[in-house]
């Protein structure tokens, strides 16, 4: 039998992320893409999450061992609604988004409806 | 319409005066070398005389944010008070060799790169803390960056004023029009922070955007 060799990508559903709470889920992406692998979350995160998550990046740069990652959503939709307005808090629908370690997923285009990265196992 | 304007900004500002309302915070934000720091000298020193903090091509040059408090802006015939806040650049990742390819060494460029890890920690975590953003993107570079995003999508779900800029416009292959198809959404005016070029346009859509 031949062994595969490559990149393990997860397609990670909007149910399996909805059951975690907000700590939860950043510390099982990062995890995940810390242990070199891709996520592709269905739902992706809201824009506080994703400002957490850089910020819970960062605390775990390491040099010669673990650069960052690689995050690629689409720009969230936003319902403002007049309750929304009164309360300063807007409801966001939150998109696709890809993310990985910064040495193995590299994004090539991306606009409003199309990402394109290329994944590579140097 | 000019007299109800005035009308709405004397009785603005007269409840600002009764209830001692503080100077709005205003972030300026962005990917590393999109020209914030350039733009937060241009502002400083436009309308204090002084300066704010210093620039370099190398990327992550501002590693810690820098407050600048009352900042009076005049335009149309109003002014404004801002307290200014220069945040470093926000990055997903930051890789310390890209540092020695500019021709530091390897003790300086994981300096540096940690500095800058510490930069961005403080920059996201003073999002929480301001009343608008200005965000600063390089009109010679593609605007979908996943930094514009999160920090456009965390203004909008706080219902906070953005101003987004095009800076440097003064080069050639800038686009400014590329931004603007990007997030249609939002206000955008095309500057030069470091020749000035349309700098009392973005002064008048502080004033709009910000007062």
């Amino acid at each position: 039998m031949i062994a595969m060799q490559g990149i393990q990508m997860d397609l990670v559903s909007e149910d399996r992320l909805a059951k975690m709470p907000p700590v939860e889920k950043i510390r099982f992406i990062l995890d995940e893409v810390k242990s070199g692998k891709i996520l592709v979350l269905e739902k992706g995160l809201t824009p506080e999450e994703e400002a957490t998550l850089i910020e819970m990046t960062m605390t775990q740069i390491q040099p010669d061992d673990f650069a960052g990652i690689e995050m690629e959503s689409y720009p969230s939709q936003t319902d403002s609604s007049l309750i929304g307005k009164l309360f300063k808090k807007n409801v966001v629908r939150t998109r696709l988004t890809v993310i990985g370690p910064a040495n193995k997923l590299k994004t090539l285009k991306k606009d409003r409806d199309m990402i394109s990265a290329i994944v590579s196992n140097k | 319409m000019g007299v109800i304007r005035s009308f709405r900004k004397n009785f603005s500002n007269f409840f600002k005066k009764l209830f001692n309302k503080k100077n709005a915070r205003i972030g300026i934000y962005g990917p590393p070398n999109a020209g914030k720091t350039t733009l937060a000298n241009r502002i400083v020193r436009d309308w204090t005389g002084d300066a704010m903090g210093s620039v370099s091509h190398i990327a992550h040059e501002t590693r810690r944010a820098r407050r600048r408090e009352g900042v009076t802006i005049q335009s149309n015939g109003g002014s404004i008070s801002l307290d200014i806040i220069d945040t470093p650049g926000l990055a997903t990742k930051i890789d310390f060799h890209e540092f020695m390819e500019q021709g530091m060494n390897e003790a300086e460029s994981k300096r540096r790169a940690k500095e800058a890890t510490e930069g961005v920690i403080e920059a996201v975590k003073w999002l929480e803390n301001l009343d608008g953003v200005i965000l600063v993107m390089d009109a010679t570079e593609d605007p979908y960056t996943q930094v514009n995003v999160t920090v456009i999508g965390n203004m909008e779900a706080r219902s906070l004023p953005l101003l987004i800029v095009a800076n440097k416009v003064d080069l050639p292959e800038s686009s400014p029009t590329t931004i603007r198809e990007a997030f249609p959404q939002h206000p955008m005016v095309a500057i030069s922070a470091l020749e000035g070029k349309n700098i009392d346009t973005f002064y008048d859509e502080i004033a709009k955007r910000f007062g």
